[in-house]
């Protein structure tokens, strides 16, 4: 039985895999994309929050959430979907001495780079969410051009269009075989089919260990867990996401924002860190949550919880993405590690693949893929993550 | 004010002496009384209007499921058919998102840790499967967390003002569901391992296989179960039709809940879409409640209810319109008229057959569905889980019973606290309760006769026995291998009928009359059961018999009016009928009502109608939105979700994802072919301070 042939073959239809799949499709690229999921972002797509900066502190992941931002606050001008994109900001919020000293540290290098952001003080932050809690705030950055969009409602778009270029989609199918033939990757087996393609792109997020292990290759990219909630829509609250990076037993940050349609959505991140593919519902997280909430913004207490759920990020070491080839297996490229920031690096990310498949990066680019490369130490770790 | 004074059946002492305020003016509730049923007594419908398009909203459940009820009571928004009245409460109408109350600057709460809780068996539901479960299990001493998120125990049972089919010893036949309720709590409260706490809501199943519960007005505890039973119940089946979301429109089960238990007249002019039991013996309860029922309408061929439930709405007089459905409802604030069709083999809608009628309300009555989120939440992460009643499979309430109890003993078993094995007859009779209605026979009449004796105008092999143990002198017989079988009246050499009429007043299907020829051979006294109001009832007043398909006999003077006090809400009421139609008087007419033929005809029916039809009302998504997504290749309705924000709304998808299934079924699209979504938590919405357990002391007024 002779396979299908594909320009390329992309593991996984998530935060990263679908935009990937939508910029090779409209360079004219034959693509296909296999996910073991029933549809697009079934993974870890749907449980993001939809948070978007680009105020971080690694130069190559702002270049990439700068893309990522522009790409998604201009969407629904270039292609007419509502992505329920907000330009709300991001304000990290500083209650004691010591987090007042890392967010300022941080802002030196962040304005050295070019980014909007700046210190604002108790009064400026409760101008940006009047019911703060002030007692002990000492103030916090704020970041007016980043925002928040619809995770969803960006996949769904992203397949949308990268099937009206022509893209394919198979779902609920399973790889269980990835085809090498002379150091070069030529295509890969599912459960149903065989495929044949140049180039394999690994987006699979939280799964890449597994698929690269295929290949008995160690990638450093393991899943932890996170839990997240919404709530009932209710009138406008506060303007950014608010993030509160005190340690709490239990977490080591928190961070919430008022969805446009006036729903409060909230995060934690668990401290110590809960490593697995795990994905079903903890007793702790919507009493603990709910505290944190409070704490911060106590006019939250009336509000109803909708719903919670669990999801994963797949964690590397350093905290930053992996991005590009793999040394010694032509065509494997690897597009994954987001490290619980897949959605807003993922259009940026994607755009990228599609320039590194097609030949044509220009320097900055190649900056981005030297920074984010496998071979890398690790060693460095990205601050406020 | 929109209060039922005067019930045949329910008797509630309690006056509406309450006050609170609706848009500032004063109006008054009763002690307890939900805040939906008071606004309704009050003659307010219409609730709030949708953020999203500013539909109006009014009640739709009233069971704490859908959130369409929601108010604003004391500038907090709360669902109203879940929120007791307080005096002096300042309701407002939730239009358009609400606005949480401010709290004062400096306010720091105080948040305590979840308290957890172990128990043998952890039961979510009092119905009749729940306390059925609960008294076997508390009878061999087994501890037993019962919840339930009503203030009351018997879970719809109390909404049920008829008596029960089934078999007498087994599960009560014969008794007011509402009675029933009583018996099972009365038995409950002497179980010491026993615990019950009501207005207790499951919100969600853990990880750690940990239920949460919250206790209105207490604490968020996490209840960990050796076992866990879902005895949840059912939630009711919607259409889509355009027009399907105006205030008037709700489920029978709402409507049962206003007029049985809180005893409110939510409407002047009734329709009824479905002819299942659910959809005729609410009928027949309006017709109780004094409200007039303009009609009934059932797709198919015949009902799918019992033949003497359907009997009881005709006599009264209902039309009863088979191969009929519901096209559309319109009106402007809330429904003021349907448009209802006659559908062929296939069940369209054949054009030139639409009729307008008018009505201020419509009862969807067209099945239910598991409630089924707990168990296949509990089944996920892996812990013991048992079902019974309609969470198990939707059958009457009377095979609830008898499921719970088979439950109960399960659970003992697995709990190695009952060795014997659960009897197979009993594993057989939960089958015969759980039966549908047999064919329909037409009924034999006697023809020769003399004396006294009762005439038997069953006419379906259903699962029902009271009126073969009532018998002083055991003179109806049932066979008792199968209570399926058809009751004969059998009088012995010994023994004759002494036409006590308790076999006429304890048949639930009122299909029972007595005929008494003893006085006079040629003109007999019929004897009839009534449960409506008697007090309109006078002696010598002409009423129009019938016979038990509804078709008029007569207009015969009232003989006599007695009650039998043992039979709580049932009259005997007895006429005069010349002896060949003696036999054949089966009830008579309440109501007065047109045929189809008097209504007007439209023309007025858009090409493909029920695109227009909402099927997630909370976010407001249309059947079109839908077709449109699956017409692109979308068979996930995880991507369905993602784009259109169906059942991400406020009722987390009760509604619209049994709907969702026929509008792949209209695209063709077979539901195999259909990724479904994942039960996450919480099953009802909950607000941050009951979740994070922030201390009352700390509160101080702010909230």
């Amino acid at each position: 039985m002779s396979s299908q042939k594909y320009d390329v073959i992309i593991a996984g239809a998530g935060s990263v895999g679908t935009p990937t799949a939508y910029y090779l499709a409209l360079a004219g690229l034959k693509v296909l994309v296999l996910d073991m999921l029933a549809s697009n972002g079934q993974g870890s797509n749907k449980h993001a929050i939809g948070g978007l900066r680009a105020t971080h502190s690694d130069p190559a992941k702002i270049r990439l959430c700068a893309d990522s931002l522009e790409i998604v606050g201009k969407w629904q001008e270039t292609h007419g979907d509502d992505l329920e994109w907000q330009e709300n900001g991001y304000s990290f919020v500083a209650y004691d001495e010591d987090v007042e000293k890392t967010l300022k540290d941080l802002l030196t290098l962040q304005k050295s780079l070019g980014l909007n952001i700046d210190w604002h003080d108790a009064d400026g932050i409760r101008a940006l969410a009047p019911d703060i809690n002030t007692d002990g705030l000492r103030g916090g950055t704020y970041s007016p051009q980043d925002g928040s969009a619809s995770p969803l409602k960006t996949n769904f778009a992203f397949w949308k269009h990268a099937r009206e270029h022509g893209a394919e989609f198979h779902f609920a199918e399973r790889i269980t075989e990835l085809q090498v033939q002379g150091g070069r990757i030529n295509g890969v087996k599912t459960d149903k089919a065989s495929y044949s393609a140049p180039v394999l792109i690994d987006a699979a997020g939280s799964w890449s260990h597994e698929l690269g292990s295929m290949l008995g290759l160690d990638l450093p990219v393991r899943p932890d867990a996170h839990e997240a909630g919404i709530t009932e829509a209710v009138g406008r609250l506060v303007g950014p996401m608010i993030v509160d990076i005190r340690t709490r037993p239990g977490s080591s940050n928190f961070y919430f924002y008022q969805h446009g349609s006036g729903k409060i959505i909230f995060c934690v991140t668990p401290n110590p860190l809960i490593w697995g593919n795990l994905d079903l519902d903890t007793q702790s997280y919507l009493p603990h949550a709910c505290r944190r909430l409070v704490e911060v913004l106590p006019r939250l207490a009336n509000v109803r919880v909708r719903r919670t759920w669990r999801g994963t990020y797949p964690m590397t070491p350093d905290g930053s993405p992996i991005l590009g080839p793999v040394e010694g297996l032509d065509g494997y490229l690897l597009a994954t590690g987001m490290c619980g920031q897949g959605f807003m690096l993922g259009p940026g990310v994607g755009r990228l693949m599609s320039k590194l498949v097609t030949g044509s990066l220009n320097a900055a680019d190649q900056e981005i893929l030297q920074a984010l490369k496998l071979n890398r130490s690790f060693d460095s770790k990205e601050k406020l993550k | 004010m929109r209060r039922i004074q005067s019930h045949p059946i329910i008797n509630d002492p309690r006056t509406a002496s309450i006050p609170f305020t609706w848009l500032g003016e004063t109006m008054f509730a009763k002690e307890g009384e939900m805040l939906s049923s008071a606004l309704m007594a009050n003659g307010v419908s219409i609730f709030g209007h949708h953020f999203k398009d500013e539909s109006p909203q009014g009640i739709f459940c009233a069971n704490g499921q859908c959130s369409q009820c929601m108010v604003v009571a004391d500038g907090l928004p709360v669902k109203s058919c879940m929120t007791a009245v307080r005096a002096d409460m300042q309701v407002l109408p939730m239009d358009g998102l609400p606005q949480l109350p401010p709290i004062a600057p400096g306010t720091q709460f105080e948040t305590r840790e979840t308290p957890r809780l172990d128990t043998e068996v952890l039961i979510i539901g009092a119905g009749p499967a729940g306390l059925s479960a609960a008294i076997e299990l508390g009878s061999r001493g087994i501890q037993v967390l019962l919840i339930d998120d009503k203030d009351r125990l018997g879970g719809k049972l109390v909404l049920q003002t008829h008596r029960f089919f089934g078999s007498s010893d087994a599960v009560y036949a014969g008794t007011r569901g509402v009675d029933i309720a009583k018996k099972l709590e009365d038995q409950l409260a002497a179980l010491p391992s026993v615990t019950v706490w009501t207005r207790s809501t499951a919100l969600a199943i853990f990880e750690e296989k940990t239920v949460a519960v919250y206790r209105e007005g207490e604490t968020y505890t996490l209840v960990r179960p050796q076992v866990l039973l879902v005895a949840a119940g059912a939630r009711e089946k919607n259409l889509a039709f355009p027009g399907n979301t105006l205030p008037g429109i709700y489920g029978a089960g709402a409507f049962q809940t206003l007029v049985n238990r809180d005893l409110v007249r939510p409407c002047e002019n009734l329709f009824i879409v479905g002819g299942g039991n659910v959809g005729l013996i609410a009928g027949y309860h309006a017709i109780q409640a004094g409200i007039h029922v303009a009609g009934l309408v059932e797709a198919a061929q015949q009902c799918g209810g019992y033949k003497v439930h359907l009997d009881k709405l005709v006599r009264s007089g209902v039309p009863v319109y088979t191969r009929h459905t519901i096209l559309k409802a319109e009106g402007d604030e809330s429904l003021e008229r349907i448009i209802v069709a006659q559908v062929d083999d296939r069940f369209r809608p054949i054009p030139g057959t639409e009729k307008v009628i008018p009505c201020d309300t419509v009862l969807i009555a067209v099945g239910l569905d598991p409630v089924n989120e707990f168990i296949t939440k509990a089944q996920e992460v892996g812990m013991r889980v048992y079902s019974a009643g309609d969470a198990q499979e939707i059958a009457e309430a009377s095979a609830a019973i008898f499921s719970g109890k088979i439950a109960g003993n399960e659970i003992a078993q697995e709990l190695g606290r009952l060795s014997e094995p659960i009897p197979q007859e009993w594993v057989a009779f939960e089958e015969v309760l759980k039966s549908k209605p047999g064919k329909q026979r037409s009924g034999e009449l006697p023809t020769q006769f003399q004396g006294v004796y009762p005439v038997m105008h069953c006419n379906q092999e259903i699962p029902c026995d009271p009126c073969s143990t009532v018998c002083p002198k055991n003179l109806i017989y049932i066979d008792p291998k199968d209570i399926r079988n058809m009751p004969e009246f059998v009088p012995g050499d010994k023994a004759s009928c002494i036409a006590c009429a308790r076999c006429v007043a304890v048949c639930p299907g009122l299909a029972i009359s007595l005929v008494d020829l003893r006085k006079n051979n040629e003109f007999a006294i019929v004897s009839l059961p009534y449960e409506q109001d008697a007090q309109h009832l006078a002696l010598g007043q002409l009423i129009a018999v019938t016979d038990i398909d509804g078709n008029a006999l007569a207009d015969l003077p009232i003989q006599a009016i007695k009650k039998l006090p043992a039979y709580r809400g049932t009259t005997i009421v007895s006429v005069e009928a010349p002896r060949e139609m003696a036999v054949q008087v089966a009830g008579f007419r309440i109501i007065e009502n047109l045929s189809l033929e008097a209504f007007e005809g439209t023309e007025d029916q858009p090409e493909n109608l029920d695109d227009e039809a909402y099927i997630c009302r909370c976010e407001r998504v249309k059947a079109k939105d839908i077709k449109a997504l699956i017409r692109l290749g979308v068979r996930d309705i995880n991507q369905i979700k993602a784009e259109t924000k169906l059942s991400m709304g406020a009722c987390g998808g009760k509604t619209c994802l049994a709907m969702i299934r026929r509008v792949f079924a209209a695209e063709g699209v077979p539901f195999s072919e259909v990724t479904e979504t994942r039960v996450r938590p919480v099953f009802i919405e909950m607000p941050v301070a009951a979740l994070a357990n922030i201390d009352e002391e700390s509160k101080g007024g702010a909230l």
